[in-house]
């Protein structure tokens, strides 16, 4: 169907540039293969115009369908009595009682961010904290997980410096505390870093805005920054591996502007209080294309738009552009009717664009108008519900053999390893770039375990953290997922915090490849078996893939971010530890060291299994510490680098010393899972002791907090020296000052 | 006593510094930076941390001729108070209510940790709640904080004993290591560390507390 004159009068289109033909290799360059393309064909009954080819292409991109991962998303379990709203909508709501919902979720911006770190990561925060408030929740924390190639490679320190920056310039000026996160370097992430931005909020579980339009001639709303050319098929981008020519790549990435973004929380949110919103969606990948088939597909209903009334910041755009752009800081919402004066009186006091675009329609329709003629008319519910859905096929991996001989290593050389290890190195050069305090509710700060924020005006606070060990996923990625539910399960329950639900960020390789398609496959039904035995359930995600350059896929990365409820933060595990107390280890004695850190930080080795997660035994110890809360000064997972790794940061967090009785390499730095320390006053030892035995946990005394040095056996070190080479790595590397 | 807190577009401590006002013992009510006069019985201005309009061509000088700067600086003409942190002072400079001027941090990088800081002088509403010469320690977050006037400025600022608080661990580069001034009659302090959050047991410090207490004794103290 080609562009139909809707009057003789076609004034504003002689401006643009005639629309390309539709050919092969056009088809090839929106990503849609051969037979999707038939697919289109045969829904349509004709050749698409320009415009709708490029919409198809956004919709039927990886990023935006989950066509190679969904069947396999299915079997995650995204229910429970705690859970309002699971995957589906923009971001995840759990019940926090007393009528409040926690919104939150995780969601990558890898590609983005290679190309431009600092503009990449910046965009990345903004969408997240867009997803956060679309639904009616004030941000009130954000955390990030980071990858990156090794440090010496000719391109990290560019992309570290710049991702930070991004991050923190953004979160920063919208006023969000930054609690948390992760970095870890390898080289399989010299090609593709990963950039996982988490965001939660806090909304009144009864005000919930959902994306679902409803009502036929029912106003649609244009609200936010206007739209420029900037990311133009950047959901299409973020679906394809890398080649050459990375910097023509470069306008597909869109600018952050931090100042809309919080005037837009801030007008949105007086927009809901006077109740003028009847749907909302932001815009985010593929822009006014996925949030107006959003709105009209789940709410049953068709759209048109009128692109002539869209808001823009550049002459003369096509409708293909306005349709394709991923500017930022925009918002597309059904209002009231009735509403609209007091709609436009809030978003002028912001000084934010507001046009009434369009209406929703009863047929199943998308029409997009511009310049007088029919740019598309598709049937909408098809644009989604048609979508392409493979069931790839996969290979296990291998099983790994046991861990060969290790060579002899001291203790205290290999904590020095580990503490010179940009993994394990201090990452204060990184979260004192975020801003964690500001909203003054911040409990804990970024840096040892999960961080913690109180809910404003209440006793209730929420802790956050987010992890993975990629090692242990491609040694075996079902084990490897399990694993990255178990410590973020670990991590909430240190602080006291009762594990609620979980986001997950899935990022890995090219799904067409079998091994790759394998470890995604093994990864989910690992975390869904760890999420279903704790009582976690995934209540929203993202996945990324074709993380692969040059044929070389990253390290398989399913990001877990996950939060827990003190329902009195009085009752949160404070620490630090004090001089004096005993250092307990709850859970088994070590052992394990397969795919360890100090196997790789030392000797460059990844070989043998991960070590096995028991999902009983981890919901019996944590239940334990949970129980102990109020008799436990401090807690720590023991995850990388085991209980050595995980004394020092106590005993540095103190302030004070540590000794632990002696043991063997493995017995310190052995990653069994399911374990913490626990630092407990001399007059509460007793007590616990006893409570463990009753519960079964096991729980013994090895050693004592206090004194200036760090004694793994008869080895020690002084912790002023330990502290000071763990804490000059990041700087060394990334720039002092 | 009533504490009027201004919110400009990109404000993102205005909510805080509310709470810190009003845990002191004041009525605390916001005020729309489009404003040109300021709620009746306004006893103290606070101008709030966050990114007033974005940062975007200086730090605080757009928000500095926002229409509400002009019932401010008539205000602290008049002998009023006010109290700017953060981006607050940065606006306090812009505006011509303090000297100098905040630079971009020596170190290019955003900072944001708690810094060691020296009080130094009690003899101002703001900081009588301290004595000379004592320590504390109070969160900085902050990308342009490095304060930077004349040498003969400087020296004015030290002789007259305008500045209230000197950094013992200087994170920004600011010249004599200054953290907070206050104006010639000592009724206006901006200072780059956020006393507003740290007012707050549960939060692990209440450094920053004095500083709401020592303004309102001083402000119930004053004839009316």
């Amino acid at each position: 169907m080609p562009d139909r004159d809707m009057t003789a009068d076609t004034a504003p289109q002689d401006r643009l540039a005639p629309e390309p033909a539709i050919t092969p290799d056009l088809v090839a360059a929106h990503g849609l293969k051969p037979d999707e393309y038939e697919r289109v064909l045969a829904l349509l009954g004709r050749e698409p115009t320009f415009t709708e080819l490029g919409i198809f292409s956004a919709m039927w991109n990886e990023h935006c369908s989950y066509k190679s991962s969904r069947r396999w998303l299915r079997t995650l379990p995204t229910e429970g009595p705690q859970v309002i709203q699971g995957p589906g909508e923009n971001a995840g709501v759990v019940d926090i009682g007393d009528g409040l919902a926690v919104v939150f979720k995780m969601e990558s911006h890898n590609h983005p961010s290679y190309i431009e770190p600092y503009q990449g990561a910046a965009t990345g925060v903004g969408g997240i904290l867009r997803d956060v408030f679309t639904m009616g929740a004030r941000p009130m924390a954000a955390m990030n997980a980071l990858s990156f190639g090794a440090p010496e490679h000719p391109r990290t320190r560019h992309l570290v410096q710049g991702v930070v920056a991004g991050i923190g310039g953004y979160g920063n000026a919208f006023g969000v505390p930054n609690v948390g996160g992760e970095m870890r370097f390898h080289p399989a992430y010299d090609g593709n870093c990963l950039v996982n931005a988490f965001a939660a909020g806090i909304a009144r579980s009864d005000r919930i805005f959902y994306s679902a339009a409803s009502g036929v001639g029912m106003p649609v709303v244009y609200l936010g920054a206007r739209t420029g050319r900037d990311g133009v098929g950047g959901a299409t981008m973020a679906s394809a591996e890398f080649d050459e020519g990375l910097e023509e790549k470069r306008p597909t990435v869109q600018v952050g502007d931090p100042f809309t973004e919080k005037r837009l929380l801030e007008a949105c949110l007086e927009l809901m209080e006077a109740e003028a919103v009847i749907s909302i969606q932001d815009m985010g990948a593929a822009g006014l294309t996925c949030s107006a088939v959003e709105m009209g597909d789940k709410g049953g209903l068709g759209i048109r738009l009128e692109l002539d009334r869209v808001p823009v910041r550049e002459e003369a755009m096509s409708a293909y552009e306005m349709m394709l752009s991923e500017s930022q800081e925009r918002m597309l919402m059904v209002l009231r009717p009735e509403k609209e004066a007091e709609a436009r009186e809030i978003f002028a006091r912001w000084d934010l664009d507001f046009a009434v675009i369009g209406e929703t329609i009863a047929e199943d329709r998308f029409l997009v108008l511009h310049g007088n003629r029919v740019k598309a008319d598709l049937p909408l519910r098809a644009l989604s519900g048609e979508a392409p859905e493979y069931d790839r096929p996969w290979v296990a991996s291998p099983p790994r053999t046991p861990l060969g001989p290790l060579p002899d290593i001291g203790p205290i050389e290999a904590l020095q390893v580990l503490l010179a290890h940009p993994d394990h190195a201090h990452k204060g050069w990184v979260w004192e770039q975020y801003d964690w305090a500001v909203g003054a509710d911040t409990l804990r700060r970024p840096g040892l375990g999960a961080g913690v924020v109180r809910v404003h005006g209440t006793r209730k606070a929420l802790a956050f953290t987010s992890d993975v060990t990629p090692r242990y996923v491609l040694a075996c990625p079902e084990t490897g997922g399990a694993q990255a539910v178990a410590e973020a399960f670990r991590n909430l329950c240190a602080v006291g915090a009762r594990p609620l639900a979980t986001t997950d960020n899935l990022n890995f390789g090219n799904p067409e490849r079998p091994e790759i398609m394998g470890q995604l496959v093994g990864a989910i039904r690992g975390s869904g078996a760890a999420c279903r035995a704790l009582d976690m359930p995934i209540v929203s995600g993202n996945v990324s893939l074709y993380n692969e350059t040059a044929g070389r896929a990253i390290l398989p990365t399913p990001t877990i971010g996950a939060v827990g409820l003190i329902a009195d933060h009085a009752d949160m595990i404070t620490g630090p530890a004090r001089a004096g107390d005993v250092a307990v280890l709850l859970g088994r004695d070590g052992g394990h060291m397969g795919a360890s850190a100090l196997i790789w930080a030392a000797w460059g080795r990844e070989d043998g299994p991960p070590p096995p997660v028991d999902l009983e035994e981890e919901a019996r110890n944590g239940a334990f510490v949970l129980a102990q809360a109020g008799a436990i000064r401090a807690a720590s997972d023991l995850s990388d680098g085991g209980l050595a790794l995980a004394g020092f940061e106590m005993a540095a967090a103190a302030g004070t010393g540590l000794a632990l009785e002696a043991g063997d390499t493995a017995w310190f730095f052995g990653e069994d899972q399911g374990r913490y320390l626990l630092a407990i006053e001399e007059g509460a030892l007793a007590s616990l002791l006893a409570a463990a035995q009753e519960a079964g946990v096991p729980a013994r005394p090895v050693g004592r907090f206090g004194g200036e040095a760090l004694r793994l056996g008869t080895a020690q070190a002084h912790m002023a020296a330990l502290t000071a080479l763990w804490r000059g790595v990041l700087p060394g590397l990334f720039g002092s000052g | 006593m009533k504490a009027a807190i201004v919110t400009f577009p990109g404000s993102n401590c205005d909510r805080d510094l509310r709470v810190a006002f009003a845990a002191a013992g004041f009525e605390a009510v916001p005020l729309w930076h489009k404003e040109t006069s300021l709620p009746p019985g306004t006893d103290v201005v606070g101008l709030p941390g966050g990114f007033s309009h974005g940062d975007y061509l200086r730090c605080g000088a757009i928000a500095a001729r926002a229409p509400v700067m002009g019932a401010v600086a008539a205000f602290a003409r008049s002998g009023g108070h006010v109290l700017g942190i953060c981006n607050g002072f940065q606006v306090l400079c812009e505006a011509g209510l303090l000297p100098g001027t905040l630079m971009r941090n020596a170190g290019l990088r955003f900072v944001c940790r708690e810094v060691g800081l020296a009080v130094g002088t009690s003899a101002s509403p703001f900081t009588a709640g301290w004595r000379q010469g004592a320590r504390l320690s109070l969160p900085v977050a902050h990308h342009d904080g490095n304060f930077a006037a004349d040498d003969d400025v400087l020296e004015r600022l030290f002789a007259e004993e305008r500045v209230a608080f000197t950094y013992t661990d200087n994170p920004n580069g600011s010249a004599r290591d200054i953290a907070g001034v206050l104006s010639a009659n000592r009724r206006v302090l901006g200072m780059m560390p956020h006393p507003e959050r740290a007012t707050d047991a549960a939060l692990c410090s209440t450094a920053g507390a004095p500083l709401f207490a020592g303004l309102a004794a001083a402000l119930a103290g004053q004839p009316a």
